[in-house]
């Protein structure tokens, strides 16, 4: 009987294998959705209870790793749905400093637009939000996050065209036009 | 480019100028003991068919009550 199966017959010496194996790759994931390390340890640990807690769901002729990332990923959506919107743009957003304005003609202006985009970024609804922060500020291929998200790829599309079309919308309310 | 393409490749430009990719510290600490913890603390839960399952022993219980009596004799 390999780890995989053992962890599935609820062997917790297979259980802490697997956690060493995949706790850095977990926490990784978690910390790229919720952008604060203190949170994504605490999500990392909610993981892997429930990923013990639905072991016997778990087939062990399949990989581990995707597994626990779409695990991961519903912990993190949790999380983000469960805190309010200013608590988290409070949390996540820090300040623009001179370093991280553009070199535009007037780095000022520049800034707000910058933070009004990253406003309207946390405005928008959970399962768009993390769609498109994976697709557009992670840059993670579209098929992977289809994987995490447990959707399908047109369905990963369809979130991100919908959050990029909200934003453009903060946008336009603002007077800017791509 | 078409127009659609310079909107997406302008927001992703702007929002990663503001939030760019996660580039933070690896996990600096074994999170072992805490999901030991965690594992332990786990209360006793109860699910939505094993809810049902006692709902409806109370029920069967309360209209027949002689049941009980049965039941406990066979235990």
């Amino acid at each position: 009987m390999d780890t995989l199966e053992q962890f599935g017959a609820g062997d917790q010496d297979a259980f802490e294998a697997l956690f060493r194996q995949y706790q850095s790759e977990v926490y990784r994931w978690i910390v790229r959705l919720v952008r604060n390390p203190g949170v994504a340890e605490e999500l990392t640990v909610e993981t892997f209870w429930r990923i013990y807690r639905h072991r016997n769901r778990f087939d062990a002729r399949r990989p581990f790793g995707p597994w626990a990332r779409r695990i991961a990923t519903r912990v993190a959506v949790d999380y983000l749905k469960s805190i309010d919107h200013r608590e988290s743009t409070g949390q996540l957003l820090e300040p623009v400093t001179p370093a991280t304005r553009c070199s535009g003609p007037d780095p000022v202006v520049q800034g707000e637009v910058r933070d009004q985009i990253a406003r309207a970024f946390f405005s928008l609804p959970v399962r768009l939000r993390v769609a498109a922060n994976l697709a557009l500020i992670e840059e993670c291929p579209y098929q992977e996050i289809a994987d995490a998200l447990d959707i399908s790829l047109s369905a990963v599309k369809m979130r991100v065209g919908r959050a990029v079309a909200l934003l453009r919308t903060s946008l336009e309310r603002m007077g800017m036009r791509p | 480019m078409n127009h659609d393409d310079r909107e997406l490749e302008f927001i992703r430009k702007q929002l990663r100028s503001r939030l760019p990719p996660w580039n933070g510290p690896e996990l600096q600490v074994d999170l072992w003991p805490r999901v030991l913890r965690r594992l332990e603390e786990s209360p006793v839960t109860f699910g939505w068919f094993e809810s049902i399952l006692a709902g409806l022993a109370a029920v069967t219980f309360a209209i027949f009550p002689e049941l009980l009596t049965a039941m406990l004799y066979h235990l």
